[in-house]
């Protein structure tokens, strides 16, 4: 029926891997700005330290009894012990000759003063951070410099890092999964209004080509326009070729009234037996034509005031009452009797008599038509609690299983008709007017030897 | 004895083997051995070497019991000077698998200067933060510095509490004590230099109590046994900065008064580590684990390490040395030398 729709990508799939994608992006980068924060904090609090300790170590040099001492004070070295349990190395230069400590640490960069000043370097095949400051002391008149360099690892800094890392990594890793989240449903929320347009579309029925009503977004309005001037075309489109399809309906019947007289006013005339066969065969195929237009006409009849559908009270049996008699003619002409059945109760419900019965008087129509001759056609009403429901059964061969389903299209006609004259719009019609109504046409057999049984359903007033 | 049988087996042994194998026999030990003892079966697939200050026989039991559970393991345990185990091992010449000392100071510095290498385990993670350091460096024992008194020296005199009493006292009767004084030659011993360094840091008190040391012609000793043996005979009245656990275990209490001072009681922690060039690193760090359950059974009178407040009804302020950079201070060359020159001038008078 519909054609494969070409689907390439999803709006909802593309929101979420674009928030997605962002929040990725902006939870490494807050844990690459946070791990550079941390390590630059760690690092320089290293080198506060660092700097104590030399700073205290020169404080200790001094000049006694004319020469140079230096006494490293004990919290030079425990001090560096307090943040970690890095290794610690040191070494005591004066006037650039190595005096005590370590002898082989690296040299520190030429420069002078006391600020301490540092650099990275290895040692014993390790990072070490390194402070240096040097100190001018007067030793009898001449100059002397004093430089210290103090040293130590970086594991505790590295843990320290490492540390930080999974922390930041745990939150980079919960902002992430947080942002997904919301991203998952402003996507969804994103499309929802488009989903709730297409559902409301699709549930709609067949006829209904009414303007979408129900507020859109701001971004929709373009699409519900287009997809309103395309229902509205449609529309135009459709009532004019039905009103076309009507004109000539009834253009059509008018001349084959003509046409059938004069057909069996030359039957009368011949008398050779074959050309009697030709003219009825004529009468036959003139008799289909004229009915499928005078239905052709029903249909449009239908359709139009299913549109504009005006309500009033209907009584149910009366209004079978009145189309039963209306088919007793044609029921009489094959010897079918009309077995009518109505309850006592008044069964009252709103709707178009009009169209009301032309349903009903296609489901006779048919019954009459595909019942064997000198049988019985069943008509009857029921009540339930929320329906009244009119029954038509013949005692014909029933309702082909296999087309059940389809029979209430327009131009289908049942696989086991080839014989009976019909233009397969009946059970249309019947179905086009029970909806309407907001009722509904069902079809079933009444037992397993056949007999078509079909019931139109009302909902009460 | 079963041990100094084995001993005397193994030295035949060895010795017969250094004659058979001749030049291809390892290479002259390359620091001064005090004593050394095997034990396990001699033709024991692995061997693990143990260096250690602390005395054999001590430790004989301790190593037995390790023993117990792998038949195919000999230990070599050799004792050695805190100072010659520190060149030794500084130099890398020690060939040991595991390094054990209750200097505590020496043990930090060869673990800082990068002698030792990495073990963990879940008894290791169990130790108090103060017991180990950098994961590389093991406390298995705390035994207080002692001031260990004569009853029949003092007889009729208080007994001192702290140092400031003990000062006072010697020096209110010069004639009772002179002579009769002993401490650790800090200049051989160096558990002596770290108790008088870790004195020195702590409280101006070490410096008066030298003096007054000095004035009563002080004798120097290498030992804490020694001291002890001189205090129960009575040839001693005081013996400063003794290992209190030795005392408690070895003096007679009817002749000796162990005496934790309750200014400030230095404790010293006695540690392990596994030197980076051991061949059975895996073995030693499981000698270190029995260490730490066991060891401290060794030396006696010693304390374990699980036992985070012990003493504090002896001694109310005590000073558990903490293992760190701060104990590389007074190894300083320098330093040492100065503070040599200072203490030799206090008490050598």
């Amino acid at each position: 029926m519909s054609s494969p729709i070409l689907l390439r990508g999803s709006i909802r799939r593309r929101l979420i891997i674009q928030l997605l994608v962002g929040a990725a992006l902006l939870a490494t980068l807050m844990f690459l700005v946070v791990q550079r924060y941390a390590r630059d904090l760690a690092g320089q609090s290293q080198d506060e330290i660092l700097a104590a300790s030399v700073t205290a170590i020169l404080d200790s040099a001094a000049v006694r009894q004319g020469d140079l001492t230096v006494d490293i004070p004990y919290f030079a070295f425990s001090m560096l012990g307090n943040i970690s349990e890095d290794r610690v190395f040191y070494a005591i230069r004066r006037n650039g000759s190595f005096l005590t400590g370590y002898p082989d640490l690296p040299k520190p960069f030429a420069a002078s003063g006391s600020t301490p000043r540092f650099q990275t370097d290895t040692y014993d095949g390790e990072d070490i951070r390194m402070a240096t400051a040097t100190r001018r002391l007067s030793v009898e008149g001449q100059p002397d410099f004093i430089e210290v360099t103090v040293a130590q690892t970086r594991y505790g800094l590295r843990q320290q890092l490492a540390a930080i890392s999974q922390t930041v990594a745990g939150f980079g890793i919960g902002f992430f999964v947080l942002s997904a989240l919301f991203g998952i449903l402003a996507a969804q929320s994103a499309i929802r209004p488009l989903r709730r347009l297409a559902e409301s579309v699709s549930r709609r029925g067949l006829a209904d080509l009414r303007p979408v009503s129900a507020p859109v977004p701001a971004e929709m309005e373009a699409l519900v326009r287009a997809l309103n001037g395309f229902m509205s075309r449609l529309k135009t489109s459709l009532t004019r070729s039905e009103d076309l399809i009507a004109e000539a309906a009834h253009r059509v019947r008018t001349p084959l009234a003509t046409v059938r007289t004069q057909a069996e006013i030359t039957l009368r005339r011949v008398d050779k037996p074959e050309n009697r066969q030709a003219v009825r065969e004529m009468i036959r195929a003139i008799d289909e034509s004229s009915r499928a237009a005078g239905q052709l006409l029903d249909h449009a009849m239908v359709s139009f005031r299913s549109d504009h559908l005006e309500l009033e009270d209907v009584e149910i049996a009366r209004l079978v009452r009145e189309t039963v008699d209306r088919v007793h003619p044609t029921a009489d002409l094959r010897d079918i009797d009309l077995v009518l059945r109505l309850p006592e109760a008044t069964m009252r419900v709103k709707g178009d008599p009009i169209l009301m019965q032309s349903a009903l008087l296609n489901l006779l129509d048919n019954a009459i038509k595909y019942s064997p001759a000198d049988s019985c056609v069943h008509v009857s009403a029921r009540i339930t609690d929320q329906e009244a429901v009119i029954t038509v059964r013949d005692e014909g061969a029933g309702f082909p299983k296999t087309d059940m389903g389809r029979l209430t299209r327009r131009f289908v006609r049942g696989s086991n008709t080839d014989a009976v004259v019909g233009s397969g719009l009946g059970l249309t019609i019947a179905h086009e007017v029970a909806r309407a109504h907001g009722g509904r046409l069902f079809l079933t057999n009444h037992n397993e030897e056949g007999g078509a049984c079909a019931s139109l359903s009302f909902p009460l007033a | 004895m079963r041990k100094s049988v084995l001993s005397l087996g193994l030295i035949v042994l060895g010795a017969i083997l250094g004659l058979l194998l001749g030049p291809l026999a390892a290479p002259a030990q390359a620091f001064e051995i005090e004593d050394q003892i095997s034990v396990g079966p001699a033709d024991a697939r692995r061997v693990l070497r143990v260096l250690s200050t602390g005395d054999a026989e001590l430790f004989e039991e301790t190593i037995r019991d390790f023993l117990a559970t792998l038949p195919d393991v000999r230990v070599d345990y050799i004792v050695a000077s805190s100072a010659e185990l520190m060149r030794a091992v500084g130099n890398g010449d020690a060939k040991a698998d595991l390094v054990m000392s209750s200097a505590t100071d020496l043990q930090t510095k060869l673990v800082n200067d990068g002698r030792a290498q990495r073990y963990s385990s879940p008894v290791t993670s169990r130790l108090p933060d103060w017991a180990r350091w950098r994961d590389h460096l093991f406390a298995f024992t705390q035994e207080p510095a002692a001031i260990v008194l004569s009853r029949k020296a003092l007889a009729d005199l208080p007994m001192p509490e702290n140092r400031q009493e003990l000062i006072a006292l010697m020096r209110d009767h010069p004639e009772r004590f002179q002579g009769k004084v002993g401490t650790y030659d800090i200049r051989a011993s160096g558990l002596g230099y770290l108790f008088a360094t870790q004195d020195a840091r702590t409280s101006e008190t070490f410096w008066r109590l030298s003096e007054v040391m000095g004035s009563l012609g002080v004798k120097l000793y290498c030992c804490s046994s020694q001291m002890i043996e001189e205090v129960s005979d009575g040839r001693l009245a005081v013996a400063y900065n003794v290992l209190g656990s030795y005392a408690r275990a070895n003096g007679d209490p009817a002749e000796v008064v162990v005496m934790l001072p309750q200014d400030y009681t230095i404790i010293m922690l006695r540690t392990a580590f596994i030197p980076r060039e051991s061949t059975q690193p895996g073995l030693a760090g499981l000698f270190i684990d029995h260490l730490i359950s066991r060891g401290w059974q060794a030396a006696p009178g010693a304390v374990s390490v699980a036992e985070e407040n012990a003493w504090t009804d002896e001694a109310q302020a005590l000073r558990r040395i903490r293992m760190g950079p701060g104990l590389l201070v007074y190894l300083d060359a320098l330093k040492k030398a100065a503070f040599l020159a200072e203490w030799s001038s206090a008490i050598l008078q």
